[in-house]
Formats: structure tokens, sequence, C-alpha cells
């Protein structure tokens, strides 16, 4: 990247990778600094993997790869005296989220031996106020949202509110040297800073969603890497650090497809990034240069609503299946499990309300119903889950049908036969809690109020 | 006319996610511009034929042609919601299956 191709006075911005935890190059933070970012982001959350960590508060990502993370770029930040802003703590941005990575930060803090003033924002809201604030009609639903009461709501064990930008930019305005989100727009770890310095708002948030996702909009991301930006007054730059990366006008402009149901329409908080002007040009093999994208601020401010509830305890049995006479009936003979398997559980658990799912792994394990390959497979994995209020009605729930499945008759073989190959002993495995999301909504509101944000100084 | 050639061989790139725990979107990406040009035209990833293949209806599905990347972008509602006990694919990454064999007409 030449720098001289791009404008004075533009901020500068650093992406430490995609997913904090998932790993980076040191030699491309070291690139990175070398440009001189004016702040350090990184992302920390998703839903992709599921309704299970925003519920148990746990983290996609250990303890190890997360310290180890934190560590390189709160050490960077600090050698560089720029701010470092961690969005989304803990995959989902819970409070039990937001203490984990807390003290994953304070670990690394340990490790590199400095002071900083941190602001800590939180985002969890009490599912009894979002259920008043359905009654009184400030909460809407997204197109595709479950149809949510407010009693609905509030048998959420977990909601957040996703913030904007406003948030941390207050932070960082406040002299904070590290800002630790609970659930935050992705783009909006990316765009406080900038926008703060009066970047325009269709740049600031265009890079910012190119930044949010690390190297993902490289041509071929061989690994979780970082990625910069230079934003000008009207525009911006990307480029990755790595040497061995490159971006390209296509790579860029593909990125805005990567988990976006719209690719010219995204919303934030504050409005709507409208990427339908946009261009990309090459400023040299490996930097891109994007210009015309607007941001259309919004009538009414509003932030996304994510919650969780218990839907109850699951365990599985997985059993292979061979022989060629029933896997030629294998619906007939699942539908006959099920049969015999619901008279058991109904001798067993009179009354006791349960789930039953039943996969079939090597047919149609993925696509369900919605699989058009026909022709009979040599071998299935046959799975089957129990879903219940109790790990341990579950649990003996599938041992129940777990034997009925293991002997269960065909016409073709006379006598006792053992359908099921185990490959584990004890076969039923506990599974835990299982949770669902319950809430695709956005909250009327202003740009703070529903989070809460702690300064203080860590003297490690 | 040529023969039929397959989404697949044409495509640098089709892969599916879930945009949100309740929509799943798919992306079928070029290199080259003649194949895509070539997709576009052939109508073939047309909301009538991703409803049936999907098993939604027509008006759910959102069909985006996206010149400037060398994309053709398919955004449906999920079966069910990520994570929902009946979900096959937490991430929805393996959904677009159906499309690499996908003839596209010459």
């Amino acid at each position: 990247m030449s720098v001289s191709s791009v404008a004075r006075g533009a901020v500068k911005a650093y992406a430490g990778t995609g997913m904090l935890g998932s790993g980076f190059a040191e030699s491309s933070l070291r690139q990175a600094m070398a440009w001189s970012p004016d702040f350090i982001g990184v992302d920390a959350g998703s839903t992709d993997g599921g309704p299970s960590y925003l519920a148990s508060g746990t983290s996609m990502f250990g303890e190890g790869s997360t310290t180890r993370d934190l560590e390189m770029l709160l050490r960077a930040a600090q050698d560089a005296g720029v701010p470092l802003v961690i969005g989304s703590a803990g995959t989902g941005g819970g409070d039990r989220n937001l203490v984990w990575t807390r003290e994953r930060l304070g670990e690394a803090a340990r490790r590199v031996g400095k002071p900083f003033r941190l602001a800590t924002i939180a985002s969890q809201q009490d599912a009894r106020e979002v259920a008043r604030a359905l009654r009184e009609g400030r909460v809407r639903a997204l197109p595709g949202a479950p149809d949510v009461q407010p009693e609905d709501v509030e048998s959420c064990d977990t909601v957040v509110a996703m913030m904007g930008a406003e948030p941390i930019a207050e932070a960082l305005a406040a002299g904070a040297d590290v800002v630790l989100c609970g659930r935050a727009s992705d783009a909006a770890v990316f765009a406080a800073l900038p926008l703060a310095r009066g970047v325009d708002a269709g740049a600031a948030w265009h890079a910012a969603k190119v930044l949010e996702c690390g190297a993902a909009a490289v041509t071929q991301r061989a690994h979780p890497d970082g990625m910069f930006a230079w934003l000008e007054a009207d525009g911006f730059v990307v480029a990755p650090p790595n040497p061995a990366f490159r971006c390209t006008p296509q790579s860029v402009a593909a990125h805005s497809l990567y988990e976006n149901a719209d690719p010219f329409w995204l919303r934030e908080p504050s409005g709507t990034l409208d990427l339908t002007g946009a261009r990309y040009e090459a400023v040299d093999e490996r930097s891109v240069r994007v210009m015309g994208t607007r941001f259309e601020p919004a009538e009414t401010y509003t932030v996304k609503l994510e919650g969780t509830r218990l839907r109850g305890h699951r365990s599985m049995v997985a059993g292979a299946i061979r022989d060629p006479y029933v896997l030629a009936q294998l619906d007939d003979w699942l539908a006959g499990v099920r049969e015999e398997g619901t008279r058991r559980l109904d001798q067993s658990f009179a009354g006791v309300p349960y789930d039953l799912v039943v996969r079939q792994y090597g047919r149609r394990g993925v696509l369900g119903a919605r699989e058009p390959v026909v022709e009979p497979s040599h071998e299935v994995l046959v799975v089957f889950e129990l879903t219940a209020s109790e790990q341990g009605i579950a649990h003996a729930m599938a041992d129940d049908v777990r034997h009925i499945a293991l002997h269960h008759p065909i016409p073709e073989w006379h006598g006792l036969i053992t359908v099921l190959a185990h490959a584990h002993s004890p076969a039923v495995i506990d599974l835990g809690p299982v949770h669902e999301f319950a809430l695709n909504h956005v909250l009327e509101t202003d740009a703070h109020a529903p989070f809460r944000t702690h300064i203080e100084t860590v003297r490690p | 006319m040529g023969t039929p050639r397959t989404l697949g061989s044409m495509a640098k790139l089709i892969r599916s996610k879930n945009a949100g725990p309740f929509v799943l979107t798919i992306d079928v990406m070029f290199d080259a511009r003649e194949s895509f040009d070539a997709v576009v035209v052939s109508g073939v990833l047309n909301a009538n034929m991703l409803a049936q293949m999907f098993g939604v209806a027509p008006d759910d599905v959102a069909v985006y042609v996206v010149a400037p990347a060398l994309a053709i972008k398919i955004s449906l509602p999920r079966p069910v919601p990520s994570g929902a006990i009946e979900d096959s694919d937490i991430f929805g990454g393996q959904q677009y299956a159906p499309l690499v064999e996908l003839e596209v007409p010459a």
C-alpha cells in the first residue's frame, strides 16, 4: 500500500481480526501499527452459532485464544497510545459474556503491565422492561419474526439490545483507552470514532462493514487476520496488512453480501446504509478505494433486540445402520420406531411432555424435507433427540427410544435383530439445556437509554 | 444452443449462511463476467424455481443481482430458526447444496 495515495488527514482504522479469539498473524498487527491507526477495533460477537452463547453466557472461543488476542491488541494499542474498542463481548454480548471477557482482559492487562481507563458498556435488558415496551407499542417485529406476546418476552432468560455508535463514541470522548461493549452492532465498533472525527456517514459505515469481519474481504483468506482502512472525507481505502492477502474491487464489493439478507441496504440503529451508488476502484494490486456510499438517517432511532428462552433439556443417541434390508425401508422402519417409542414413553412417563426429533445422516441429515436426492445410501447414521423439562427425564426417555430402536423388527428377518451400531458406551449423550431465539424485533429508543457505561482505571 | 452447464461449474463460489437467526442467504459468485451474465440472462435463478427448491412461498424469496461483485444473492426464510430443536444446520452453511448441480440453460 502506497500511503501517498491516501488523502492527508484520513482517519485510520485497524480491525485486529474478524472475531476476537479466532487469531491473527503477529506480523500483520506489526505492519498495521506501522501505518499508525487512530484506533484498533475487534468484534467478538455473533448469533451464527445459535442461541446457546447468549443464553449460557459462554463464549464460542476459549480462554487461551481470547486472552492471546486481547493481550496483543492491548499491547499494540497502549504502545501506540490509541484506543481499543471491543464489540459484543463473549459472543452473546450479555452481562455474563461481558464479565467473562472482562476477566480475560484483566489477564491480558496483567501481562502487558500498564494501567488504562476502561469503559464497559452493558447491553443486557430486563425482560419485563422489554415486555412493557412491547405493550406500549415501542417494540416492532422485523420481517419473519415469530409472533411474540409480552408474556413471551417475559419468559426470555436473556435479552440484549444491540448498541449503535453513540455509546461507544461517548465512552471514547470520556477518555476511555479501552471500550468493552456488550452486544453492539458489528459495524458500530468501527464507525464510532470516524463519525466522531467528522468522516462522512456513508464512508464511515461502509468502511466499518468491511472492517468488522477482519480480512474476510480479501480475495482468498487463508486464515483469520486483520484489515486496515483509511477514511477520507467522502470515501475510504481498504487494504490488508498481510502481504500475502489482497483486496480487489470485486472482493470488497462482494463483502457486502456476507451475512446480510439485502446487499444494497444495510440497517443500522441510526439509519440505513445505501450501497446502490457505491463504486470500487483498485488503488494498487492490494488496495481498493470505495466512493459513493450514502447513509440515510432514520426518522426513529431503533436498536435490535435479541432474546433467548429455555426450550428444555436435550439428550441424544446415535446409531448407524448398515443392513440393506432396513435401509431399503428406512422411513417405514423409523415410523415404526416412533410409534413403538411413543407407546413406551407413554408407559414410562405418562403425561410428561417431550419432543422427539429424528435425523438421518447419510440420507437427509442436512436438508431434511428439501433433500432432492432419493437414492438409498449403503450406511445411515440415525440420531434420536429427546427434549424434556429436565435433563434426567430427557436422558431416560432417550434410553427408552434407544432400546425400542435397537431391536425394532423388519418383515424380512424372522427373530430378534439388533439394528443400531453404536460407537460409544454409554450410548445416550446429554446435550444440556437447549434454548431458542425468541425475538427478531427492534426497540424504539434513544441511542443511550438501553445501555449502561461504567468507567474505571485498570491497574494491573 | 450449447449443452447445459451446472451452476457449480460456472461459479467461483456458492455459499449459504444465516443472515440473523431467521433468514438464510445464499451467494452465487463469479470470476468471469461472461459466466455471471449467462446465469443472469438465463433467468434460472428465479423466485419460483428457488421457492420450490427450498420449500417456501415465491413471495418470500428475494433475488439480488450485484453487478460490482459479479454475484447473485438469494435470501429466504429459514425453515426453522437457527438453533430450534428441529434445526439441522445452525450456521446455515450447507443449505446451498441443491444449487451446485443446477443446470443452467445455454
